[in-house]
């Protein structure tokens, strides 16, 4: 057992996603949730934060609907509902791969913290959390992402960890800017699809 | 259309490429009757600001119609004739809502670049490399505005396109950095490094202001000629031994109570720099910033409008502290100026088409890069007109 200060802390006091999670999960008191999903040392758990001006229901309401976050991930990902609380993921990876899995919500508690992990036949575990609080001022909300996954070995970890970008953080980091552009202004920024001048000179 | 494409250091060209389209349903199009090119152009065309790309539609300062507008625009409408600044602002976010357009949370689609060289990312601006959005710009027939109700301003009296085309980017520019000199009306002296158009506009602004003397300082004649048309007391750098001790002698000893930087990250003066940048060991040339540093009075203000883009080195630091003095800059907060300043030119305050010295077609916009930039032909500022 790694002796961080993050999972001591977790040991003596289980995180509410573990206390209040559906039965399949919730037996495994006194351990992490990285522990769970991520076994052994080899984890990476990315958090990132973004503060928006809009009411915590308008932005929980958002998360609750997983599909919606298709939107916001820039790397083309489906996910489909498939119950009040299971969901299923899918990206394309080179040579004609896809990389699927199924999501269920372990925690839900409306306006405050939403969490799900993958199911345990999950190619790559994973786990998220996301958190609502309000920012100091009357300034809308804090938002807290935190993603924990498991990078295969071999080609598709070579492959994962591409689409995670040199920074592991920068498409978790990414998503949330978007987020806070389509809730503050009902859009996200883009040029795609602007005029551009051909890269060879002309005659 | 038409358009000012970047294909490589000192290397415009002008291309056929297809006209933009409504990619947002906040955006429109605007239709561009008149376009100029910024001397912070010139760090484009030379070479200093990365993340360009070969094809990229260059031009921040422009104006026309409105020939288009998304779902979701409310205010715009098609015929309007605006004017738009140079920093695409939302409106909505927490610096927006403060006043601090420049800092705007929500659009640049590639802050996580900036934030990795800057800690975060502030606006995104026209025809200004991928660092800072990659939005194409305005040297070109037409060009997409995003939030066309926040930032294009309508012009709704009938003052020609020349009175009214800076308002997109070097009087606001030039006005906020003499705004940020805390100028004493009766009392403030003010020394502006740099009499390019941002130099010109700072030392206009002054003076409305209520600045008692601005003094102006570059080496160009034509360009000190037209810094003291606009009621600046002048000193050539290459005609006087010391820069300071000629402040000094013009202040009664106790140095300018602002300085502005207006010259920005290529100044000329020192062969160390020179050599640093070129060997990209050193992004900016700061050498008019030291000597502003140097020459403020205790406890005055530094207003830097000019820009730089990354690191610098030899900077006395120990001169700023040990004069307790003020520094503020950055991109201009556009919309805070756009309105009082619009306002300026009705009342026939100023008329910013002072700084003009050229009126090309657009299609000449590569030869007017080169004269600008080698400032020939007495040079100051170039307007293209993108229907030739």
């Amino acid at each position: 057992m790694p002796t961080t200060p993050a999972s001591r802390r977790s040991s003596r006091r289980p995180s509410p996603e573990v206390e209040d999670a559906p039965t399949k999960v919730s037996a495994r008191k006194h351990v992490s949730p990285s522990r769970i999903v991520v076994k052994g040392d080899r984890g990476v758990k990315i958090t990132r934060a973004v503060t928006i001006r809009r009411p915590a229901e308008a932005l929980y309401a958002f998360w609750r609907d997983l599909p919606n976050l298709a939107q916001i991930v820039k790397h083309p990902v489906e996910i489909t509902r498939v119950s009040e609380l299971a969901s299923h993921w899918a990206v394309s990876a080179p040579g004609d791969r896809r990389v699927e899995w199924d999501a269920v919500v372990i925690n839900d508690e409306p306006g405050r913290l939403l969490a799900w992990r993958s199911r345990e036949d999950a190619e790559v575990p994973n786990a998220g959390t996301v958190r609502f609080s309000a920012a100091p001022g009357d300034e809308g909300t804090e938002v807290v992402v935190t993603l924990e996954y498991n990078p295969p070995a071999g080609k598709l970890g070579a492959w994962f960890a591409k689409l995670s970008g040199e920074e592991p953080g920068q498409q978790v980091g990414d998503a949330l800017r978007r987020f806070k552009a389509l809730m503050e202004t009902g859009e996200i920024p883009t040029t795609e699809g602007q005029p551009a001048g051909a890269k060879r000179k002309s005659t | 259309m038409k358009a000012a494409c970047w294909m490589g250091k000192k290397h415009m060209e002008v291309q056929r490429v297809p006209d933009p389209r409504i990619l947002n349903p906040r955006d429109c199009i605007v239709r561009v009757t008149a376009t100029a090119i910024c001397g912070s152009d010139l760090h484009l065309y030379d070479g200093y600001i990365p993340t360009m790309e070969k094809g990229d539609i260059l031009g921040h300062e422009f104006m026309g119609e409105v020939v288009e507008v998304g779902s979701e625009v409310k205010k715009r409408k098609v015929g309007d004739r605006v004017v738009v600044p140079f920093t695409i602002s939302c409106g909505s976010c927490w610096h927006c809502a403060r006043q601090q357009w420049s800092c705007c949370d929500n659009t640049n689609p590639n802050a996580g670049l900036l934030e990795a060289l800057n800690g975060y990312s502030g606006a995104a601006l026209y025809g200004y490399s991928h660092l800072y959005g990659g939005y194409a710009g305005g040297q070109a027939q037409y060009v997409r505005v995003p939030f066309a109700d926040i930032g294009p301003i309508k012009i709704e009296s009938d003052l020609p396109d020349e009175k009214v085309l800076f308002l997109s980017d070097i009087f606001p520019t030039g006005y906020m950095a003499a705004e940020n000199c805390d100028i004493e009306p009766g009392r403030s002296v003010v020394a502006v490094w740099g009499c390019g158009p941002v130099g010109q506009f700072a030392i206009r602004s002054a003076l409305l202001l209520g600045a008692s003397k601005v003094i102006a300082i570059d080496n160009v004649p034509e360009r000190l000629r037209m810094a003291e048309a606009g009621g600046a007391v002048t000193i050539n750098h290459d005609e006087v031994d010391d820069v300071l001790e000629r402040l000094k002698a013009l202040t009664g000893g106790r140095g300018p109570d602002a300085a502005i930087d207006a010259v920005g990250m290529e100044a000329h003066g020192s062969a160390y720099d020179q050599v640093k940048q070129t060997l990209r060991l050193e992004n900016d040339r700061p050498y008019a910033l030291r000597q502003a540093m140097r020459a403020v009075r205790k406890g005055g203000v530094l207003s830097v409008p000019g820009v730089y883009s990354g690191f610098i080195d030899k900077v006395p630091f120990g001169a700023v502290f040990g004069k307790g003095v003020t520094i503020k800059q950055g991109q201009t907060h556009m919309h805070r100026y756009l309105r009082p300043l619009l306002e300026l030119v009705e009342d026939g305050k100023i008329d910013p088409s002072f700084v003009i010295t050229h009126r090309v077609p657009l299609s000449h916009a590569p030869q007017a890069y080169a004269m600008f930039a080698e400032k020939r032909d007495g040079c100051i500022k170039v307007v293209l007109d993108p229907s030739v």
